[in-house]
């Protein structure tokens, strides 16, 4: 509140910033009620370990995996934004997108090898959540990489540079992506 | 700042926060006329059940479902959001701060888009084969759930999918409005010299913001037990239909606020300026709607008393819901207050914000009936609820609506509207509406139930047909009235007085631009001393002091 200077009364955040911020607290509740859901309908039901076996759990663990390296690839393009190297941003970038592509599609795989075994998502309420609950989330990874895409194209043509904090911002956005991943990872495969 | 711009990208495809709020206001109006035609052929199959409505025809009973269905839709969504929270947000914020436009112009114009598309989706859902929705607005599972149960088919999906762009619309201007209020204030506009609207408006995203979100997921999750045979919802499969109904009124009833506050905002700027009296007790209206917003999240089950939710959550929702009204009491009686001993002009504006006010305080009162829950598993699901909301709802969209409207038509078109007709339109719309309203109160104690196609079919429902007919017939009235309001805007919008500057003598800062603003909004950046409302200031020698008007150096009021 630094009142009557010249310039606007402004928080200090830029506006891209803050705008991406109140977007990812605006994304929480869509998870939060999923998962609130999830535990509210599991604690009245049974069947849920047992259901879940049945999933692949050595390629979840390679798809967080793959993720988690996507968070630290991410992080390196702002890191070399921040230097101006807009050769190294869009090699990071690029690797992002190959390990978000790598999670969809070992995720591909795992629905129709779980399809062909009968456990479509008719198949129960954990087939309606394991379903529904990586299905959003894989709209959203999707989501993220097309965004990764588009800057990528913005930093090998170089026109990026200009907008170089848009890189900051996808990124906050596919962490955010990630959080969600740990938390779906055990609440379905551990299960 | 203002290049020429083509027709296309200065009139359709704008990014001006101005152009945006009137294209909001159009298609919201436009959407009200719907809601409108809905609300006469509901009444008038319940006065004259089984009989041809002029100008339409015979109401069967699936069609009768979808008309209850498309009216809460409507009104709720595709009316009261677009005109309180867009077209006023949008409008307000950025002239109320100083700024040139919103943080994120084409953000703003996406949103309008997406809001547009989801418009188009319900307008389509009318036209597909089973019709429209028809399990209600709130679109509880498993009537909803499956396509046999109320023979409604891509209807449903549509509804659904249209409520999901809706939301993703207003999410976008929900970043919007706080990214811009929080970075674009102009000099010496601190949080606490910000009008009351625009606080409002605030609490009023964050609210939806953070509540849209279950629901976001009860839509997915709902579509997929339509579409590809999830059971969420579903008893058979192991689903919950109870579920829905959390995640709906988890949003639902916050989304009461979202509207409410708004218009509440309006209320308060608009009775402030036609009192020529500071509002009274300024800091703690923002405190107790900070304290009603974070309250709204913890009240939603009381929408749920008869549903089978367990008994032992039935009181803590009943205790949390009276609470909430201490807030919104504490608002409503500085507004009283603010009214006391003040020199007022009735003009149109002030009579619909007097009208909102008092519709609403009769509303707030019903609501400590619903609220408890031994007193509403007697009249749930009965038109005494259906009354209740109408007055706390109908007072917020249309009485605060057309009080902003006839307020800031001047700022928004340049033009004045006439004042006469402004008047007559008050009038009429008050007496028919508590004239609709009053007796839905006694039909409902008297166990007539919500949605029913055909009440004459119950033999105890048989002895209220003659109130129902009074409803039905001041309805029509009612309906008939907004005609005076249509002609006005019309009207004064070709033939109006020119509007100069600052027609009503007010503080804030959209009135110190011209009317209509220019692209850019202000000449230069306006630089703020006080706060909003200091009209009747010693320190003036006029009953008002813009907030931007500098006092010699040692006289600087201090708010």
């Amino acid at each position: 509140m630094n009142a009557n200077t010249a310039t606007m009364t402004d928080s200090g955040i830029p506006p891209g910033k803050t705008g991406t911020w109140w977007f990812l607290a605006s994304e929480i509740p869509v998870f939060g009620g999923l998962i609130a859901s999830y535990i509210v309908v599991r604690l009245g039901s049974a069947g849920w370990g047992e259901a879940s076996s049945h999933l692949n759990f050595t390629l979840a663990l390679i798809n967080t995996f793959l993720l988690l390296t996507s968070s630290m690839t991410v992080v390196m393009a702002h890191a070399a934004s921040q230097e101006n190297n807009y050769r190294s941003v869009a090699n990071f970038l690029g690797l992002t997108v190959l390990l978000g592509l790598g999670f969809l599609g070992v995720k591909a795989v795992e629905y129709t090898t779980e399809i062909a075994h009968g456990f479509t998502p008719a198949a129960g309420i954990f087939w309606s959540f394991y379903y529904g609950m990586t299905g959003l989330h894989g709209l959203h990874v999707l989501a993220g990489i097309i965004v990764n895409i588009v800057l990528w194209i913005g930093a090998l043509k170089g026109s990026l540079a200009r907008h170089g904090h848009r890189v900051e911002l996808a990124g906050l956005y596919w962490h955010f992506v990630d959080i969600v991943w740990l938390f779906l990872f055990p609440l379905l495969y551990l299960a | 700042m203002s290049e020429e711009l083509g027709y296309w990208r200065s009139r359709v495809f704008s990014t001006d926060h101005k152009v945006i709020a009137k294209q909001y206001l159009s298609l919201g109006l436009f959407w009200a006329l719907m809601g409108g035609a809905t609300a006469y052929l509901i009444r008038w199959q319940i006065a004259h059940p089984d009989t041809e409505a002029p100008g339409w025809g015979f109401i069967a009973p699936d069609f009768y479902n979808m008309l209850v269905t498309m009216h809460g839709t409507i009104m709720v969504f595709f009316v009261a959001m677009p005109i309180l929270l867009a077209a006023f947000g949008n409008f307000l914020i950025p002239l109320m701060i100083g700024a040139k436009d919103m943080a994120f112009p084409r953000l703003n114009m996406l949103s309008f888009w997406v809001f547009f598309l989801a418009s188009v989706v319900l307008m389509a859902s009318f036209f597909v084969p089973g019709g429209a929705a028809a399990a209600g607005w709130t679109g509880y599972p498993p009537l909803s759930a499956k396509m046999e149960y109320t023979g409604v088919g891509w209807g449903m999906n549509l509804w659904l999918l249209a409520l999901a762009l809706e939301f993703a619309s207003f999410l976008l201007g929900g970043v919007n409005f706080l990214t811009t209020a929080m970075n674009m204030r102009a000099p010496g506009l601190t949080w606490f010299r910000l009008p009351v609207i625009v606080w409002m408006q605030l609490t009023a995203a964050v609210i939806f913001m953070l509540s849209v979100g279950p629901l976001i997921a009860g839509a997915v999750m709902l579509l997929m037990d339509r579409l590809i045979g999830t059971t969420f919802f579903l008893p058979e499969g192991g689903g919950e239909p109870l579920l829905w109904q959390h995640l709906f009124w988890f949003f639902g009833h916050p989304e009461v606020y979202v509207i409410l506050l708004p218009g509440l905002g309006i209320v308060v700027d608009v009775i402030s300026v036609f009192s020529r009296k500071p509002v009274f007790a300024y800091r703690p209206i923002i405190y107790s709607t900070i304290v009603a917003g974070f309250m709204s999240f913890i009240v939603w089950a009381h929408h749920q008393f008869i549903s089978g939710i367990d008994p032992r959550l039935a009181m803590p929702f009943s205790i949390t819901t009276i609470i909430i009204s201490v807030p919104f009491a504490f608002v409503i009686f500085s507004i009283i207050a603010t009214l006391w001993r003040a020199s007022i002009t009735f003009s149109a504006a002030m009579l619909f914000a007097l009208g909102s006010l008092g519709v609403f305080i009769f509303g707030g009162l019903t609501g400590i009936f619903n609220g408890s829950a031994p007193v509403d598993i007697y009249i749930h699901d009965t038109y005494f609820v259906v009354a209740h909301f109408h007055y706390t709802l109908f007072s917020v969209v249309f009485f605060g609506s057309f009080a902003g409207l006839y307020f800031w038509f001047p700022k928004m078109f340049g033009r004045m509207m006439n004042e006469a007709l402004g008047k007559i339109h008050f009038w009429l719309t008050f007496i028919f509406f508590n004239a609709v309203f009053i007796p839905m109160h006694l039909v409902g104690l008297r166990g007539m139930m919500r949605r029913i196609a055909n009440p004459m079919q119950y033999e105890f429902l048989k002895p209220l047909e003659p109130l129902n007919m009074f409803i039905t017939l001041s309805a029509i009235l009612l309906l008939v009235s907004q005609v005076v309001f249509v002609i006005n805007f019309f009207m004064s919008l070709a033939r109006g007085k020119a509007a100069e500057r600052n027609p009503w003598q007010a503080n804030t800062l959209e009135w110190t631009t011209d009317s209509p603003p220019p692209h850019g909004n202000f000449a230069a950046v306006p630089s703020v001393y006080r706060g909003p409302y200091e009209y009747s200031s010693p320190e003036s020698a006029e009953d008002w002091l813009p907030q931007d008007r500098p006092l010699t150096a040692s006289r600087t009021a201090v708010r």
